[in-house]
């Protein structure tokens, strides 16, 4: 432990800093740390005057560490020994060309062609524009039958693919292949004008626009030293943050609620979605709260009328919510749909390292507003929405207790004696050389974090975006495990998990 | 049961009078932009200079409307003086050449092909592509079926198969990972057929131009169709699709 540097939640720190290990010591810090309760929030390759190093930010507790090392072009897998690795393995593979050895199940993230121009790792040329060019992972036997769902799904939602091997009904196994969704995100992030990227943040994912652009905010707040947000715009920015987690809960509620067919809690927080959509609005002018958010602060201000409007709408829609609530959570139907439907046990949860609403839900004590707080989550009540059993009962009921604690929360920031004045920030133009930040924020299906690097002349050398989709995809693969194929959709919604955010 | 019927009663009829009665967005909202062409010329260059999707023609005071995500910059730069955004929430045009904005909007309705008006004025069956977009232009989309606007009294739904469908209407900026699932979705959908593209990405590849993983749809589709926006309001496409197929 004492080879890792401790690092503060979104405070800067000079590149030189990190600790650059050999990687044989980096590998087994990495694994003892995996395996004493840690949890890994960012695992990435860079290069650096055309050496290629990896960085990691793992957190336990309350703490974060970084820590570095140079990365050979082969090395023996961690994921061979802790599964938390996984995902970031095959990623590195994927953006860099390095081969993991033994890795358990090597296959593309993305399908894209490698940012060092090297040997592709998996084979692909890339003059085939298809994903997924590989095998899938195939249960033989004569009763088994293979189900491909996707990319193009039958509502209007994003592009993904999902391989079932199933025996009757019975799914043995799902695959998940993404990557449909990539754009580039974070090569854009280090080629595009300045004044292009917080457009681009938003865009990561929309449903997290907010999430985001706190986070990409907050990186660079601290890697321009002089700009930092007033209390106003901390303010706007947190209450923002739970409207868009209060969007998606009470939306996720209503689909639920239609996927097991039970219509009018469907029809009643598809609506009352919109409510909180129309709040950003009030805030931003935008339903996704687009254009509020901005390095140094937020670009409106909020007067007394509006800020008044806010709360009045709370107040109004509190009651209706939990009266919905009591229709969905009583209903026979709906609770023998959800209850010991799609469970992942606290043990998986772990070996996984599951974030957010499907961690908690699975038992794990962690929700970023309250171990690593940033903006304003650090004066919320403290409150941890913990279920044990982990399906999509759970699931749905910690969406609830967010909701119920959100509301309170939006009410308070928004009624907080200080809005009005703000100090529209100026767009950032100088970052300091030769720096590094991480940062962590609650969005609203669980941690995320965005890492950046500069380099000699201030510019961003490396761009690094961890959406808690990223941890929890693999979580519906396990929750499908031996359940029955017609309750994918309802697992499916129970997690919600981004596309987007997950492809960059 | 009770419970039921107590919820239902609390709830009540949601479903808007739109298009009968005019809706009236919040002021904050930004929708259709204003334009002053008589304002000083180099305060148009300069938010021309700032606009992070470089949307602007300072000398003709025009926004290109496919590329502008109406984040709002250049309304704050110029303090309204150059351009200002109005709630209006009609965005819609039928012609490429139209996105290229004066501040004035051609009248959609009128605008926009008989033989579509004819075809599927009375009913439309729509297949929906993502192709890289962000969950915004979808779930903005998927909010037209929510009780409040309630999209199929008008004749019009989203469906699974494209083989049911008389169009396509897509959303993103279209990935190379997504090309060949769109064009294959295409396909499948019986002609005549009608394309329409929705938000900045899709229209111009939004906030995503110029990266070297996405192709642009207009390379691909002719578009019949085109919704402006970041995404665009439900009331953007619904008004728009309302014009262009029945009015
Ligand atoms: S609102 Fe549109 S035109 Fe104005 S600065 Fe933003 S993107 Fe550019």
């Amino acid at each position: 432990m004492d080879k890792l540097l401790p690092v503060a939640n979104g405070c800067m720190l000079p590149r030189k800093e990190i600790p650059v290990l050999d990687f044989t010591l980096f590998r087994d810090e990495l694994l003892a740390f995996a395996e004493n309760g840690g949890y890994i929030v960012q695992f990435f390759a860079f290069t650096e005057n055309t050496r290629l190093k990896a960085l990691a930010v793992l957190r336990k507790d309350t703490n974060l560490y970084a820590v570095s090392c140079l990365l050979p072009d082969e090395y023996q897998a961690l994921t061979a020994e802790n599964s938390k690795f996984h995902l970031f393995e095959r990623e590195i593979a994927e953006q860099y060309g390095v081969r993991p050895l033994n890795h358990p199940w090597l296959k593309p993230v993305r399908y894209h062609a490698n940012q060092r121009g090297c040997q592709d790792i998996f084979g692909n040329d890339y003059k085939e524009d298809i994903p997924g060019n590989y095998d899938y992972f195939r249960v033989e036997g004569e009763q088994i039958h293979e189900v491909g769902v996707g990319p193009v799904h039958a509502g209007i939602i994003e592009p993904g693919h999902f391989r079932f091997q199933c025996i009757g009904e019975i799914v043995l196994h799902l695959e998940i292949q993404l990557g449909y969704q990539h754009r580039g995100v974070e090569k854009l992030l280090t080629s595009f004008p300045f004044k292009r990227l917080p457009i681009v943040v938003e865009g990561i994912a929309g449903d997290t626009a907010m999430a985001n652009s706190i986070s990409y905010a907050q990186a660079v707040e601290a890697l321009s030293l002089c700009h930092d947000a007033d209390t106003t715009a901390r303010t706007l920015r947190t209450a923002a943050l739970e409207l868009e987690r209060l969007a998606c809960h009470v939306g996720d509620l209503g689909a639920l609620s239609g996927d097991v067919a039970f219509n009018p809690p469907a029809a009643y927080y598809g609506r009352l979605r919109g409510e909180f959509l129309n709040l950003l609005v009030i805030l931003s002018g935008n339903r996704f709260g687009r254009g509020l958010i901005r390095p140094g602060g937020v670009t409106m201000p909020l007067d007394e009328k509006n800020a008044a409007l806010i709360v009045a709408k709370i107040q109004e829609v509190r009651p209706e919510i939990i009266q919905v609530a009591d229709l969905l959570f009583t209903a026979h139907t709906v609770l023998s749909r959800f209850e010991a439907c799609g469970r992942v046990d606290r043990d998986t949860a772990i070996a996984l390292g599951l974030v957010g609403v499907a961690g908690r839900a699975s038992g794990i004590n962690y929700d970023a507003r309250v171990d690593f707080p940033t903006e304003k989550s650090g004066d919320f009540a403290p409150c941890k929405h913990i279920r044990q059993k982990g399906g999509v009962y759970s699931r749905a009921w910690v969406r609830y207790e967010e909701i119920l604690h959100s509301l309170d929360q939006v009410e308070k920031l928004v009624s907080a004696a200080n809005l009005g004045k703000t100090i529209t920030p100026n767009p950032v133009e100088n970052l300091v050389p030769d720096a590094f930040v991480v940062t962590l924020n609650e969005a609203w299906r669980g941690e995320l974090s965005h890492c950046v690097l500069t380099d000699a002349e201030g510019r961003i050398a490396r761009y690094k975006i961890k959406d808690p989709s990223f941890h929890n995809w693999t979580g519906l693969a396990m929750a499908l495990r031996n359940e029955q194929i017609s309750d994918f959709p309802l697992n499916n919604k129970s997690f919600n998990l981004s596309y987007c955010g997950f492809d960059l | 049961m009770l419970k039921l019927i107590r919820t239902r009663i609390n709830q009540g009829y949601r479903t808007s009078s739109y298009p009968k009665k005019d809706i009236q967005l919040h002021e904050s909202y930004r929708g259709r932009p204003q334009i002053n062409h008589n304002c000083d010329p180099e305060l148009a260059r300069r938010c021309a200079t700032a606009c992070p999707q470089d949307a602007i023609d300072p000398e003709k005071g025009l926004i290109d409307l496919g590329r502008c995500v109406f984040c709002g910059l250049c309304e704050r730069l110029s303090e309204g003086k150059f351009i200002s955004f109005s709630t209006n929430f009609e965005l819609g045009v039928a012609d490429p050449a139209q996105l290229l904005c004066d501040g004035n909007f051609p009248d959609l309705a009128a605008h926009s092909k008989q033989h579509f008006k004819r075809l599927f004025g009375r009913s439309l069956q729509l297949r929906e592509v993502s192709a890289a977009g962000c969950n915004c232009c979808e779930a903005d989309t998927n909010v037209l079926n929510t009780p409040f606007f309630d999209l199929s009294r008008f004749g019009i739904d989203f469906v699974a198969s494209p083989r049911h469908a008389d169009g396509l209407f897509v959303t993103g900026p279209v990935s190379r990972n997504m090309k060949t699932a769109l064009l294959d979705t295409y396909d499948a959908i019986p002609s005549p057929k009608v394309v329409i593209a929705t938000g900045s990405c899709a229209l111009s590849g939004g906030p995503f131009r110029d990266s070297s993983e996405i192709v642009p749809l207009q390379d691909l589709l002719e578009v019949d169709l085109f919704i402006p926006g970041c995404p665009p309001h439900p009331l953007t496409i619904l008004s728009a699709m309302l014009k262009f197929f029945k009015l």
